[in-house]
């Protein structure tokens, strides 16, 4: 169980987030719905800590995730993946390397950590490594270099990364804003396969109410910061979006998602 | 206030001209390739070669060691120098004050006091060097991670990576081609430094050249500066290769 209670993120005067309250079970696959700018990103940054909230707490299974610090805060990045726009591969390691930093936090003492500096992995590791592209087709690619890969492929290896740190929560900021319709699907396949197959609680940032509505059991709408909607697919009604939004779906999807914005 | 007096500038180009001429070796057509010992010939003009090849390979010695051992400091000092990826806002200013300071004081002033401390010789002058070279090395690596883009940073930390393993994976890999570009253009540069910092005793060229200067062998000293501009040459060629055969390679 996931809890954000009350939690507030100020850039100067304007709130990003505001006074957000959410109880998350495990394994629930849940989308996050708003215009560019409602939040949704900050939102997610701040429950691995990548953001740090202005004010608020986020609880997970009881342990204060707002009060991590150090290897605690590290260990509960570890737990919680995350997943983003831009991939955030390393372009110039190859895929296999890229899929192994998952693996980073999981070798404890300092002869691991320095084995680690110097790209040495165990054959386990690689070995699940392996197993993680394969279960995203993706083995042939292994040992090509991450730029010479396509978005979509890119964003596989991502998520696969993101299964190497064995979590519990996978994080997902716009996993499919800068992907072509047929690459984001494969994508979205793969997060409800981890959500379904793994018991993952999937947290999916998405500009598309449609995305949102075939592969997401709960739907969360932000506006201006705040959580505006909360409940099953089906009570989002195309009327009620307008309610919302004081537009149309159509105009409101028409809007592009910023990359990588805050 | 600077003492820029044209008459000054009239009068003293002419000598300096009268100087360059004499550096100008007596070379004659009749005996150019002749043996070391006939006037005119390119032998006679570096018959010292030996002697002069042993002390180059000792300044280009100087120089590597220089640039490495600066080099090495300058990575692990640029991490904490860079806004971006300093773990704290008080170690980029102590690292950033501290490597310009480092750079700040000439290697000719460094190698006047190590030579005070450490004697006569080479050690004191690679120390002289790597100092400087750490100053002006740290300061140009923590601007190539400050460019780099931060998303692979952001990947590496959000899969529970520490500081140090965010800087090997998701840095090192993007800022090392323009690291490695530095460093070999420091390479050429301390080859320069190196040749000219044995004028205070701490090794290589630079001693027999401020010999030669200071006795008004002209040819001598024109045989010298060419040699080192060949050897800057030399390494000049080498570091264009070295350039391009890492701008293919994958793993950084």
């Amino acid at each position: 169980m996931l809890e954000l209670k009350n939690l507030t993120r100020r850039f100067g005067e304007r709130a990003a987030v505001d006074g957000v309250t959410l109880a998350i079970p495990q394994g629930q696959m849940v989308g996050i719905i708003g215009r560019s700018g409602a939040g949704k990103s900050t939102l997610l940054r701040m429950v691995n800590r990548l953001t740090e909230p202005t004010s608020g707490q986020i609880l997970h299974d009881g342990t204060d995730v707002t009060a991590l610090r150090g290897r605690a805060l590290r260990g509960w990045r570890t737990r919680c993946a995350m997943i983003f726009q831009q991939f955030n591969l390393i372009q110039r390691l190859d895929v296999l390397t890229n899929v192994l930093v998952g693996r980073l936090n999981h070798r404890p003492g300092p002869l691991a950590t320095l084995n680690s500096l110097l790209l040495r992995f165990s054959a386990e590791e690689r070995a699940m490594a392996l197993d993680a592209l394969d279960r995203f087709d993706l083995a042939e690619q292994a040992l090509q270099r991450a730029d010479t890969l396509s978005g979509g492929q890119q964003q596989r290896v991502a998520i696969a990364r993101a299964m190497l740190q064995e979590p519990r929560l996978l994080l997902a900021d716009e996993p499919i804003a800068s992907l072509d319709p047929r690459n984001a699907r494969v994508v979205m396949e793969a997060l409800r396969d981890v959500n379904r197959r793994d018991g993952l609680t999937v947290l999916v940032n998405l500009h598309h109410l449609d995305t949102a509505r075939r592969y997401c059991g709960r739907i969360i709408a932000m506006q201006a910061g705040r959580v505006v909607f909360d409940g099953p697919p089906d009570a989002l009604t195309p009327e009620r979006v307008e309610a919302i939004y004081g537009v149309p779906e159509e105009a409101l999807e028409a809007e592009t998602p910023q990359p990588s914005a805050a | 206030m600077s003492e820029f007096h044209p008459a000054a500038l009239a009068a003293g180009l002419p000598r300096a001209g009268d100087y360059f001429a004499r550096l100008l070796p007596d070379l004659r057509w009749a005996t150019l390739l002749a043996g070391w010992e006939t006037e005119g010939s390119i032998a006679f003009w570096f018959y010292r070669l030996d002697k002069w090849a042993l002390l180059l390979v000792e300044t280009a010695n100087m120089a590597a060691l220089a640039t490495l051992g600066g080099g090495v400091v300058a990575l692990l000092l640029s991490f904490l120098a860079a806004r971006n990826a300093a773990p704290g806002p008080w170690s980029y200013r102590l690292a950033r004050r501290g490597l310009e300071a480092m750079r700040t004081v000439p290697e000719i002033v460094y190698a006047l006091i190590l030579v005070w401390a450490f004697g006569v010789g080479p050690l004191a002058g690679i120390i002289a060097i790597a100092l400087h070279t750490t100053g002006a090395l740290g300061k140009l690596f923590a601007e190539a991670i400050e460019n780099a883009d931060m998303g692979p940073w952001d990947g590496v930390r959000a899969a529970g990576g520490s500081w140090a393993q965010a800087c090997r994976f998701a840095m090192l890999p993007q800022v090392a081609p323009n690291m490695v570009s530095y460093l070999l253009l420091r390479f050429e540069i301390n080859v320069r430094g190196a040749s000219v910092i044995g004028f205070v005793g701490a090794g290589g060229i630079g001693q027999e050249l401020y010999l030669v200067i200071s006795q008004n062998y002209y040819e001598e000293i024109s045989a010298i500066i060419v040699l080192i501009v060949v050897v800057v040459a030399m390494i000049d060629l080498l570091s264009e290769a070295v350039r391009r055969r890492l701008a293919g390679d994958a793993r950084a």
